[in-house]
């Protein structure tokens, strides 16, 4: 048996936690559904198995998908998937947790279940079975996997578990049966039970109805966020893999949400409101976790860096512990303006690597639409300053298919790229470094769920093609044109994600059709095959079309309406109504947008407030 | 200050790859405090070479690396701030200083390795099956052999070489386990997978090297003079420093 990477499975990483399983009551699997490089990355997973393993009679480990290669060897000769910490069998656990980051995970799921011998189906399992629980961002329109799991949790994971294990250990003690451990546990804040909610639909397709089965389920399930954000535990010392995984650094959470509203962003409603940490627990933390891991390098993770209120009080820390012993310090999501230009200059010394924008639109009308709230003059200074500082190489990353949008807008990125080279041949020759090179790439755009866009139409896989071929053609009649290099998404997989993101439940039906095709790993380019997917739909019957392409009443009940993700309905469709109209809505510390997060008592919505 | 550290390699991690337990190292180094030189460029790294690196999948009692330090300090507090940074299977036995130049280097001095081979029970040929007697009796004669031409791959060609001259000890413990002393180093590496297999083929029969448990037990320099062979492991030839 010849393994590609073979440390994949192993465990025993630095810092990981063993235990002694026979003296733990409740052993919980934590999986992140993809490859374990891209897994452990995840910060997420770090903070519930730091929380997990400090309860002393609960032994969290973790378990990732298996690389095809030992996908092929464990259906062959029969092995069941295992932990990575005790190497025992994922079905001998009490929960199974999955984290749902995207969409293209879920037939990576599917993989999960069927190598642990875990029945697909919720109501298929029994007392042999651990109970399967999902959480994170694609929760929020839980539906197309809905019956896969057992529970949803909907919100922060930091808030709600310890209620939800302290029951399961009761109603083991009890006796109780699994359904009776469920129904009650779809009682507790947050946590969804599918099987007993139902759906019914109208002759259009579209969803009459949605409720629960049995009394005493309540009707909303509202999200759970932690609001004493200094006072939660945080993983200090986490694992360390032997394999170079996509973060191998220190990752230090300064703030969780986001105050710019950008109106395609699922993360920036969902996350609402913007709480942040505060700077005296993050310097020692900082340290504390360089120490304890032996990591060279140390990033900040936000929605929006710049946005911390001492950011410049952070860095000077961090500089005066990383500079001596080379500690690398990598910001990632930072506006692109003097100030961050100053501080970017300041930590990465004398190594000018490529510098990213996000400008998402290429014409002030689609940045406008989508609230992203810089303009061209914003870019092109940026872009400026930054050449002044040494910088010639750029990324520019856009969306395509965004509401609106007119050829013109389309066009726009490649005018935008155009006048970004010109804005760096402003600069005197003896002070550029070369020639300039900008990668501009565009993703297709796909709605969320609880997004001002949730209602809008998205584009088919042509029409996306066709708008990249637009780009690229104006790109070529630029007149630094060779500078400008264009990439763009895979057209297919972004209207697959957008079936699986707007699904409802008689999606998960095709996701199993997938599955049973050979889908897997479908996030990966080299292993994606449009025919599991197309077959799947035609072998069940949807239309995927019905998810994407169709605009979406304001009226409809929506499959993820059950959900109360924080932000009120009415104000997505005001922000829907004003992204139309072009209309810009200041960011949470100009104005309060009342978006509804005033409830949470916290964060940027009490600022200057106590 | 340059010192050489020996360390075990045993348990699940034997499927760490080289480059692996290369940034392992590099970490622990840094949990431990311990100031080591770094490069000079654009991205400073730390100074640090393995002596020999051990394949994915075989244990090691005896594993070498050198580092430059920023300042001297004691083998003792070398080894057990190291000690309080593994993970099970990994273990820091010495740390000695060494000298500075380019000779002294661990990867240079390598001359001979000492392994302990193991043929998994289920594997094991029939050829191979034999009474204790007989087969140090067929390992006699195998040795006694003029020369000993097996195919052997290096990274840049594949030919028929005679490995004969670099078997220094090759014999048989029992429970199906062999002991060779081999040479190691640059030019004459030879693995004990190409040992075992040469010895299956003179038997009659083959054997492949997933089917052997394979343990380095140390690493040697070579002090000999006169064309004379005189072994010695690597941390011997530096100095502990009390």
């Amino acid at each position: 048996m010849k393994l590609d990477k073979p440390e994949r499975y192993i465990g025993h990483e630095f810092n990981a936690v063993m235990k002694d399983p026979e003296s733990v009551d409740i052993r919980f699997v934590m999986c992140f559904p993809d490859v374990y490089e891209i897994g452990m990355s995840h910060l997420g997973i770090q903070i519930l198995y730091d929380l997990f393993n400090k309860m002393p009679d609960v032994w969290c480990e973790r378990v990732y998908s298996p690389w095809p290669d030992l996908d092929k060897v464990m259906r062959e000769q029969h092995i069941p998937l295992f932990s990575l910490e005790s190497q025992r069998p994922v079905r001998d656990a009490d929960f199974l947790g999955i984290t749902l980051q995207y969409e293209m995970s879920y037939t990576n799921v599917l993989q999960i279940l069927d190598l642990s011998g875990i029945p697909l189906h919720s109501t298929d399992r029994t007392g042999d079975d651990p109970i399967v629980i999902g959480g994170g961002p694609c929760a929020y329109n839980p539906e197309p996997i809905a019956e896969f799991f057992d529970l949803f949790y909907i919100g922060e994971g930091e808030v709600a578990y310890p209620a939800l294990l302290d029951l399961y250990r009761e109603f083991r003690d009890k006796k109780k049966s699994r359904e009776e451990f469920l129904i009650e546990a779809g009682k507790l804040p947050g946590i969804y039970v599918p099987r007993y909610y139902e759906a019914a639909y109208n002759e259009d397709g579209t969803l009459a109805s949605f409720a629960p089965t049995i009394s005493g389920l309540p009707e909303k399930i509202a999200k759970q966020i932690v609001m004493d954000f200094n006072g939660i535990p945080y993983p200090e010392a986490p694992i360390v893999p032997y394999l170079k995984a996509a973060q191998d650094r220190v990752v230090l959470e300064i703030q969780r949400g986001c105050i710019r509203g950008c109106r395609f962003c699922q993360a920036g409603m969902i996350y609402r409101p913007l709480r942040e940490k505060e700077l005296d627990l993050l310097t020692e933390r900082a340290k504390r976790m360089l120490e304890n891991t032996g990591y060279e390098e140390i990033s900040l993770s936000s929605l929006s860096s710049s946005d911390y209120a001492d950011l410049d009080g952070l860095l000077n820390y961090l500089i005066s512990i990383c500079r001596e012993k080379g500690i690398n310090i990598s910001l990632p999501s930072l506006r692109i303006d003097a100030f961050s230009l100053d501080v970017m200059s300041k930590v990465q010394d004398v190594k000018k690597s490529s510098l990213t924008f996000a400008p998402e639109a290429g014409t002030q009308h689609m940045r406008d639409v989508i609230n992203k709230g810089i303009t061209e003059e914003d870019i092109l200074n940026g872009a400026g300053q930054a050449f002044e500082g040494g910088w010639n190489k750029v990324k520019l990353y856009f969306m395509l298919g965004l509401p609106t949008e007119t050829e013109d807008d389309v066009k726009g990125i490649a005018h935008l790229c155009q006048k970004v080279a010109e804005r760096y041949y402003e600069i005197p020759k003896e002070k550029r470094v070369g020639k300039i090179s900008i990668t501009a790439s565009s993703s297709f755009f796909v709605p969320k769920p609880f997004t001002p866009f949730q209602w809008a139409p998205m584009d088919k896989e042509q029409d996306f093609l066709d708008k990249a071929h637009i780009v690229k053609d104006e790109v070529r009649r630029m007149e630094n044109q060779k500078s400008i290099r264009y990439t763009y998404h895979d057209a297919q997989i972004s209207v697959l994600e957008g079936v699986l993101a707007r699904g409802d439940r008689r999606v998960g039906a095709a996701i199993e059709a997938a599955y049973r095709n050979g889908a897997l790993f479908d996030s990966w380019t080299e292993f994606f095959k449009a025919e599991n997917w197309q077959n799947a739909f035609a072998e069940t019957g949807i239309d995927p079309y019905f998810y994407t392409a169709r605009e979406r009443s304001t009226e409809e009940l929506l499959p993820w309406d059950f959900l109360d993700c924080g932000v009120t309905k009415r104000f997505l469709i005001r922000e829907w109504e004003r992204a139309k109209e072009g209309v810009v809505t200041p960011n949470c510390r100009q104005m309060c947008q009342g978006c509804g997060s005033l409830r949470y008592h916290g964060g940027v919505c009490y600022e200057g407030k106590n | 200050m340059k010192a050489r550290i020996k360390f075990t390699k045993t348990g699940p991690i034997k499927y760490i790859g080289h480059l692996d337990t290369m940034r392992y190292f590099q970490k622990a180094l840094r949990r431990a405090a311990i100031p080591v030189t770094l490069s000079e460029g654009f991205s400073p790294h730390m100074l640090m070479s393995f002596a020999s690196p051990l394949g994915v999948g075989k244990t090691s009692s005896g594993e070498y690396f050198d580092v430059d330090l920023k300042e001297e300090m004691t083998s003792r507090e070398i080894v057990d701030r190291l000690n309080a940074q593994m993970v099970e299977g990994v273990e820091v036995l010495s740390a000695v200083k060494i000298g500075e130049k380019k000779a002294d280097k661990g990867m240079t001095l390598v001359a001979g390795a000492d392994y302990t081979v193991t043929i998994r029970a289920d594997k094991l040929p029939s050829v191979m099956n034999l009474a204790d007697d007989i087969l140090q009796e067929k390992i006699r004669s195998f040795l006694e052999q003029p020369e000993i031409r097996i195919l052997r791959k290096t990274k840049r060609k594949e030919e028929e070489t005679d490995i004969r001259p670099w078997i220094y000890e090759f014999s048989y413990e029992g429970e199906n386990r062999y002991h060779c002393l081999l040479s190691a180093g640059s030019v004459q590496n030879l693995k004990p997978d190409l040992v075992i297999k040469a010895f299956a083929l003179y038997l009659g029969g083959d054997i492949e090297p997933a089917d052997l448990l394979i343990h380095r037990n140390d690493i040697f320099a070579d002090t000999g003079e006169d064309g004379k062979r005189n072994l010695v492991p690597l941390d011997a030839l530096g100095e502990v420093i009390e």
